[in-house]
Formats: C-alpha cells, sequence, structure tokens
C-alpha cells in the first residue's frame, strides 16, 4: 500500500532528515513509528503525502508514485487522510461543516451525501450530538475525534496520525486511542507516529523506530519491546517506559 | 448659524454625500478585492510575481493620492477610450474610483498579507491534505479567518478613505465637502458650510470609529 524506496530528505544544504528509507506497508496494516524528538517522524509521514517534497528515492501510494511531477497530487491526497498533532479543525465552520468541506469540494459530493456520511462518522467517534458546535467549543478529545471523522470523510485508503494524542490532557487520550483502536480493527492502513507504547503493543502490526533519520529498527511489537537490537533503541525504551517520562 | 440657508442647499449637501458615499462604497469594494489579489501575489511563491506586488505596494504608498487623483483624471479616461475603442468621455467619477481602488489596494494588500500570515500553516496544511486545491484553501479556510481577524483594521483603513474621498474637489467633482463649499459661496456663508460639513464629517467618521473600536474588543474576547 506504501512502499518507500531509497528515499531521501534533505532540509537546506546539509541537514540530511531522512536518510535512505526503505519501507513496506501492506494493505490493513497498522505501523507505529516511534524515536527521539527531531529524529525524523514527522517529516517521514509527511512525505506520504507530499505535506513535505523528497530529494530522492521513490514513495509508492497504492501504485501511484507520490514524487511524480505528473502525479496529480490532490487525487492522492484525497485518498491519504492525515490526522495532526493540534487537529487544525476550521474554526470558522461548525463541525458538520468541517467534514462535509472537502467531500464537497473536492469528491463534488452533494450536501445530502456528504451529511449523511459526516453523520454516521461523528456516530461511530461517539460524537452525533455535536454536529452543531464549533471547534472551540470542544475538548482537545472531542476536537481530534472530529479531525479523524474529517479525515475518514474522504474515504481515504491509508490514514496517517502524526502524534494524535500529544497535545491531550491525559484524561482524554484513552477515547481517541479507542477511535483508532476500532478503525484499526475495521482493517484500515494505518501509520501512527506516538509513544502511546499501549497503543503500539495492542494494536499495530509493526513497530519503526526512527533515530537521526534512519530506520533502525522495523519489527513486531513484541520483538521491539523485549528484545530491541539497537543501543539507541534500548535508551530510548528506558527513557520513555521510566515513569519520570512526561 | 443661519439654518435656513442650510435647508435650502440640503438637497445639493445631500446628493454631495450620496456621490461621496457611492464613491466610497466602491473604492473599499475595489480596493479590497485588488488588495486581496496583490496580498497573495506578494504571498506567491514565484518571485516574480511577488516583486511586482511588493513594486506596486511600495509605489503607491509612496506617493501622494491627490497626484493619483489627478494623474488618472487625465490618464484614465484615454485608457478606458483606447481599450474599448470609444471616444465617450468617463468623467471625473469613475478616474476617482479608479485611482481611490488603485491607491487604497496598496493599504489593504498589507492589512490582508498580515492577515494570512497571522492563519497557522497547519490550516493550510489540514485543507490540502484532504486534496483541495490552493484556491479552495484560499477562498474557503485561510481568507474566511483572516478577513474575520482583519475587519476592524480593514474598517479603520475605510475611515480614512472615507475622509480622502474629498480630495476629489481637485478635479472638480461634486462631493459632500465641495458641494458644501460651493453652497456656502453661493450665499456668502463659505464659514457657516465648511463648518457644518466638518461636523458631519467629524460624527461620521468618529461614530464609525467608535464602533470598531467596540467590535475589536468584541473579537479579541
Ligand atoms: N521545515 C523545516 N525546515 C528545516 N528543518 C526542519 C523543518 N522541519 C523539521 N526540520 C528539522 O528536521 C528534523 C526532523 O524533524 P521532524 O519534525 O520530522 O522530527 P520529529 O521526529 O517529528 O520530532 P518531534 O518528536 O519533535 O515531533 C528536526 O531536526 C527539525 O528541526
Ligand atoms: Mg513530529
Amino acid at each position: 500500500m506504501i512502499r518507500f524506496s531509497s528515499v531521501n530528505k534533505w532540509y537546506g544544504r546539509d541537514h540530511h532528515v531522512l536518510k535512505n528509507i526503505n519501507l513496506e506497508v501492506k494493505q490493513g496494516e497498522v505501523v507505529v513509528v516511534c524515536g527521539p524528538s527531531g529524529s525524523g517522524k514527522s517529516t517521514l509521514i509527511r512525505t506520504i503525502n507530499q505535506l513535505e517534497p523528497i530529494n530522492d528515492g521513490e514513495i509508492n501510494v497504492g501504485g501511484v508514485i507520490v514524487n511524480n511531477p505528473k502525479t496529480d497530487i490532490n487525487k492522492l491526497r484525497a485518498d491519504v487522510g492525515f490526522v495532526f498533532q493540534h487537529f487544525n479543525l476550521y474554526p470558522h465552520l461548525s463541525v458538520l461543516d468541517n467534514i462535509t468541506l472537502a467531500p464537497m469540494q473536492v469528491k463534488k459530493m452533494s450536501r445530502e451525501a456528504a451529511e449523511q456520511l459526516a453523520m454516521e462518522l461523528l456516530e461511530r467517534v461517539g460524537l452525533a450530538n455535536k454536529k452543531h458546535a464549533y471547534p472551540a467549543n470542544l475538548s482537545g478529545g472531542q476536537q481530534q475525534r472530529v479531525a479523524i471523522a474529517r479525515g475518514l470523510a474522504m474515504q481515504p485508503k491509508v490514514m496517517l496520525f502524526d502524534e494524535p494524542t500529544s497535545a491531550l490532557d491525559p484524561e482524554m487520550i484513552g477515547e481517541v486511542l479507542a477511535v483508532m483502536q476500532q478503525l484499526a480493527e475495521s482493517g484500515m492502513t494505518m501509520m501512527v507516529v506516538t509513544h502511546e507504547m499501549g497503543f503500539a503493543r495492542e494494536v499495530a502490526d509493526r513497530v519503526l523506530f526512527l533515530a537521526e533519520g534512519e530506520i533502525l529498527e522495523d519489527t513486531t511489537p513484541e520483538a521491539f519491546f523485549t528484545a530491541p537490537q539497537t543501543d539507541r533503541a534500548r535508551q530510548f525504551l528506558r527513557q520513555i517506559l521510566s515513569p519520570m517520562h512526561g | 448659524m443661519d439654518f435656513s440657508s442650510l435647508v435650502t442647499a440640503m438637497p445639493g449637501l445631500v446628493s454631495g454625500m450620496m456621490l461621496t458615499l457611492k464613491l466610497l462604497v466602491l473604492a473599499i469594494v475595489g480596493g479590497v478585492a485588488l488588495g486581496t489579489l496583490l496580498a497573495l501575489a506578494r504571498l506567491s511563491h514565484n518571485k516574480l510575481l511577488s516583486n511586482l506586488a511588493g513594486f506596486y505596494v511600495n509605489y503607491f504608498r509612496s506617493i501622494p493620492l491627490l497626484l493619483v487623483i489627478t494623474w488618472f483624471y487625465f490618464v484614465v479616461p484615454f485608457i478606458i477610450g483606447w481599450l474599448t475603442g470609444t471616444n465617450e468621455p468617463i468623467g471625473a467619477f469613475y478616474s476617482c474610483l479608479v485611482a481611490f481602488m488603485m491607491f487604497e489596494a496598496a493599504y489593504y494588500c498589507e492589512i490582508v498579507r498580515a492577515g494570512i500570515q497571522s492563519i497557522s500553516r497547519g490550516q493550510v496544511n489540514a485543507a490540502y491534505a484532504l486534496g483541495m486545491t490552493y484556491s479552495q484553501t484560499m477562498r474557503l479556510v485561510i481568507l474566511p479567518q483572516a478577513f474575520r481577524k482583519m475587519t476592524p483594521l480593514l474598517l479603520q483603513q475605510s475611515i480614512i478613505l472615507f475622509q480622502d474621498t474629498s480630495l476629489v474637489y481637485a478635479v472638480g467633482l461634486m462631493d459632500f465637502l465641495n458641494s458644501a463649499r460651493s453652497a456656502g459661496d453661493i450665499v456668502g456663508e463659505l464659514h457657516q458650510f465648511l463648518l457644518f460639513a466638518g461636523l458631519v464629517y467629524f460624527i461620521i467618521s468618529f461614530g464609525a470609529s467608535t464602533l470598531v473600536k467596540r467590535l475589536q474588543k468584541r473579537l479579541t474576547v
């Protein structure tokens, strides 16, 4: 579904953020990406829908080569949902309009069809009663669930998440992870940057560990948590699992 | 103050005020539209486009409005005649309207540009990530938010424009101030008429800017 072949990216001349990335995510797979701050996790998943262009190599999403200049990038993005750390809901639109905007504009869906779809998705994330609310009047957890519904409204083939719970108060993390878990169980192909190791253990099929722009580990959650291969990963796990963390 | 001559002159003053307001409203609409396009050009990644827009803004901000008005009075009819191939006189009103639109656009541009820049990059990314085009993103996501934030500044600039419309006396257009002046001249009560005009300008401008301040407070809480 997603394939990186020898992908390299630089910021400026000498900041090599992604180093020779090779990676394949199969249909229906859930892959968690973790690693220290600044290791390039956000950059990695943002290259998948060309929010960040790459300099070298090839990224293939569902048979479409993302970094080919001939690719209709808007069409590709419509098939790839993206959930941001800071939700990025449109503050001037109601919850319902946040969700229906892109289906109506990009997919030319009728308002009725888009609203019906939006209501089904709001039902699914448990926020049907908030359809007329504005983002400012929702809690962080509710905003993120709306953002997930907004991404799903494009009926994407893949969903990408960039630290979806790290801007949330602790008591709201669970509700968002529950929605993501349910999505994973429905068979969605997902790539999730997160430090929620419980989620990685229970939901992920694979864990990628990134450090300084390189994939140092690409393995099952079981193997990653019990027998990490690299010192960097062992050190990272010690930090993240210690009670001092956060 | 002798009110009887004011009352007699009232129809002329009212039609002068109508002209002032018509000029104002059209110049605001055209100026904001052109200013928005300029702002988008200035923020464009296309160097040529952004430099051209930058030059436009700096140019119009560096010359006196009065010069623009008189200059357009002679040039605009010529250009329009050339474009349409007719020799119809287009008159002072339209040349002034074009002058105000183009001059004010330079100021509106800077306000709109700051407004767009105040919207977080995440909003653009969220729209792009859903497959929206640049123009859909601007039109439906960024500009509506930016305009909401900018409204007080745009209104303040428009109050300045309201006062500046009086410069049209230079090309003989009968706006409110010019009507008051000429009516006062005719009855030999120039001082009273100018005082009256000043009072009207003050009430409108001060009233409007008080409303703007109140609006600003409501928008920031
Ligand atoms: N637009 C940019 N221009 C220049 N450098 C950037 C840019 N975006 C990110 N970087 C740098 O690239 C590196 C990787 O950034 P990235 O955001 O991908 O890391 P991350 O793993 O997501 O970190 P975090 O856990 O803090 O989110 C960092 O050193 C960052 O400072
Ligand atoms: Mg990041």
